[in-house]
């Protein structure tokens, strides 16, 4: 029994039941099948992460923030007060995390790239672009670089899925994305 | 080494106990209960303010809770439970006293203190940063250093263990090679070895950070050495756990493993491979390259869930090898049916095993794929995972093991053994709720912890699909479900300590004749053969690629990302 030492001093010659050693095939095989997945979706998948990150000073990247804000602002989201910003497509387009707000609203254009960057000012948060269902972590003093391409046009909102605090809950922001 | 000791064997079972051996059983299983129940009424209240009709926390304590729950739930029940199990696959299982029970007992003491420290920091409402504890969010110092010596306390624990092994070898209490169960608990020692040096290489920084002593810590590295100890302390309760699953087969069914070899190999895959998985909590990290995230979080080429899923044939295995062999051979499964499904010792175990893979283990893999996190990372579908693992695989397992040890430690006959007899299903059936209905609430994008899902106070609303709602609603019942079932597990166990008829006395010297090993042989060559359960493994694995790849589907379904 498994409380009792083997009955066999050398229990590791003994011979193993045919239907064991299927199953141990099989799952070994199955195990493998599952590793090339990863590796084959980088080269045939479209949605891998970037390797692509900078250390970065927070106040650095809230510089960088608002000279996009500043350039490419179109409207105000109604009387919030938060602009809405249309970078050019293929641009380096940057968004921030603080407490608790993501900063600015960006409007992309569907089926085009764009380089965003997130970092955030204070404490780690979660980037949840909703419903879409793309989620990142988003650290202090890190430049994340994602190369995104919108696939759908509409209303988006990204939700922070880090907690971050007491207000963690009214962290949302939005997105538009517009047909061509 | 020649002290005396006092030592008796149990009349019923002929199990060995050493008496400190089995003091420190009963108080570190105990006490467990005691955290088990506390944490799990907070984990009734967080199921219950997620249903978003009845909301019935605040959001300030929603959150305390939350950390509450984390810590006492999974940090604080398991691991003194784990301390008992370490005992009993040590001192019981090989029939010597326990090396250093001086050592031992301050290893409880200091455990006991850190966890309530820690726990008095949180309910007192400064240190609500969940029990991950994400730097550069500030707790009191005494949060961590609470968990810094209650880790300190089960590394003394863990090593008395070592040292029990030592002194079995050195009398000679047991012939070749070490009980299949205990080893199993040395790979949980030896795992636990490693996820206090990950924590202790973490904490004491960030404690000294949090006094002021040190100005930064990075939140990239904090996380990643902090799951080397939040991961791997979930690993050591698999290696527990499914130590139980072997013990309870043979206790119950006098089943022996279909091969050692074979059942020991796995352990070892969880010794080699295990540790890696901190990377399932870093795929959407920046900083971190693919390729260090594929190696890791596959366990190097899945060969720790290769180990589990090699468990997961042969625990059953071994039952209907048992089973077969009295006579339960009419068609496929007539060993499953007629399996005690009223001993909630049998019944616990099994459940947990089906809910443990199917629910927890397949969806792990499937989270911890580098691309597929992308649409799972902090959504519920993360607790809706390692409920079906932590609670349908280690809590429950611990749960049915305690209705064979409490009454046998304690010498009292189980009080109220018709609500045990459904107990298990009660409470199996809440957290197969939990699991299932978090899960699919994730999968609609939910976000975890977080308090209000209609986002009524943010400047810029957000709604989500009503399913996700309804999804909502039912893991709050099945969160009473599950509340009940513990209850009624707390108020069993602490009615058979305190109101359970009594047995005789302790004066049988004689073990009671052990059951009938199955089969002789240590190999599996010449035994019976289990095609029940290789039919149910293929069921497994068929649900398992199934779902592997419509999740593959789900992925390809978001935007582009490069």
């Amino acid at each position: 029994m498994a409380i009792h030492p083997p009955e066999t001093k050398i229990w590791w010659k003994e011979p193993v039941h045919s239907i064991e050693i299927w199953w141990v095939l099989i799952a070994l095989v199955w195990s493998l099948i599952m590793f090339v997945m990863m590796p084959y979706w980088h080269v045939y998948g479209e949605q891998n992460l970037s390797n692509e990150a900078y250390r970065v000073d927070p106040e650095y990247f809230g510089e960088k923030v608002e000279d996009m804000v500043k350039k490419y602002t179109i409207r105000e989201e109604g009387d919030t007060g938060i602009p809405v910003v249309a970078p050019p497509v293929g641009s380096d387009v940057f968004l921030l995390a603080r407490l608790w707000e993501w900063y600015p609203i960006l409007e992309l254009k569907k089926g085009e790239k764009y380089r965003l960057h997130l970092s955030s000012m204070d404490w780690m948060h979660g980037f949840s672009l909703q419903p879409t269902n793309i989620n990142l972590s988003i650290h202090p003093g890190y430049d994340f670089v994602v190369t995104i391409t919108p696939t759908e046009s509409g209303k988006f909102s990204i939700i922070c899925n880090e907690y971050c605090g007491i207000g963690h809950h009214t962290m949302a922001g939005r997105m538009y994305v517009t047909d061509k | 080494m020649s002290i005396l000791s006092k030592s008796r064997i149990c009349p019923e079972t002929g199990l060995f106990f050493d008496d400190q051996a089995e003091k420190l059983i009963k108080w570190n299983a105990v006490t467990g209960v005691v955290f088990l129940l506390v944490g799990g009424a907070f984990g009734v209240l967080m199921a219950l303010t997620r249903w978003t009709e009845v909301h019935i926390l605040p959001a300030d304590w929603f959150y305390l809770l939350l950390t509450a729950h984390g810590l006492d739930a999974l940090i604080v029940w398991i691991i003194f439970f784990e301390m008992a199990v370490l005992y009993l696959a040590s001192s019981t299982l090989l029939k010597v006293r326990l090396a250093a029970p001086k050592w031992a007992w301050l290893g409880y003491w200091l455990m006991l203190i850190g966890a309530v420290i820690t726990n008095v920091m949180v309910l007192e409402g400064d240190s609500s940063v969940m029990f991950t504890s994400y730097p550069p969010m500030k707790a009191h110092p005494l949060f961590y250093l609470g968990i810094i010596i209650f880790a300190v306390g089960a590394l003394i624990g863990t090593f008395c263990f070592f040292g029990t092994l030592v002194l079995a070898k050195e009398q000679k209490t047991y012939e070749g090679s070490l009980p299949l169960v205990t080893f199993g608990a040395l790979t949980a020692a030896i795992i636990a070895v490693f996820t206090i040096a990950s924590g202790a290489i973490i904490l004491v920084p960030t404690l000294l950070w949090s006094l002021g002593y040190i100005a930064h810590i990075d939140p990239l590295m904090y996380k990643t050495i902090w799951w080397a100890m939040g991961h791997s302390s979930q690993q050591i309760n698999v290696s527990a756990h499914v130590s139980i699953w072997y013990l309870i087969a043979a206790i119950i069914f006098g089943a022996k493993p279909l091969s050692e070899k074979v059942s020991r190999m796995a352990f070892l895959f969880y010794i080699f491979f295990l540790q890696l998985a901190s990377a399932h909590h870093l795929l959407v990290e920046p900083g971190l390259s693919s390729e260090w995230k594929i190696f890791n979080t596959s366990y190097a080429m899945y060969l720790a869930v290769l180990g589990s899923m090699i468990h997961g044939l042969t625990v059953p295995g071994s039952i209907e090898a048992a089973q077969r062999k009295k006579g339960f051979n009419k068609g496929l499964f007539e060993w499953l049916r007629r399996a005690p499904w009223g001993n909630p010792v049998f019944s616990g175990m099994f459940m947990s095993l089906v809910m443990f893979g199917f629910l927890g283990g397949i969806t792990g893999v499937i989270m911890g794929t580098e691309q597929i996190n992308i649409i799972m990372h902090n959504t519920l579908y993360v607790p809706g995972h390692f409920h079906a693992t932590v609670v349908a695989g280690t809590t429950l397992t611990f749960m049915a093991i305690s209705y064979f040890l409490v009454p046998v430690l304690f010498r009292r006959e189980l009080w109220l053994p018709g609500l045990a007899k459904w107990q298990p299903y009660i409470y199996g059936l809440g957290v197969a709720g939990i699991s299932v209905f978090m899960m699919a609430a994730g999968t609609l994008g939910v976000s975890r912890r977080h308090w209000d899902n209609n986002f009524a106070d943010a400047t810029l609303g957000f709604d989500y699909p009503a399913a996700a709602h309804m999804f909502l609603a039912l893991n709050g019942l099945s969160g009473l479900l599950a509340g009940l079932g513990g209850a009624s597990f707390c108020i069993i166990m602490v009615g058979t300590i305190l109101w359970g008829k009594k047995k005789g006395d302790v004066a049988a010297t004689e073990p009671a004749p052990a059951p009938e090993p199955a089969v002789h042989q240590a190999g599996s060559a010449g035994s019976i053969a289990v095609p029940g359960t290789f039919v149910l493994a293929l069921i497994f694995l068929g649900s398992f690629i199934l779902y592997y790849y419509v999740n593959w589907k789900y992925l390809s379904e978001v935007w582009l990302l490069s």
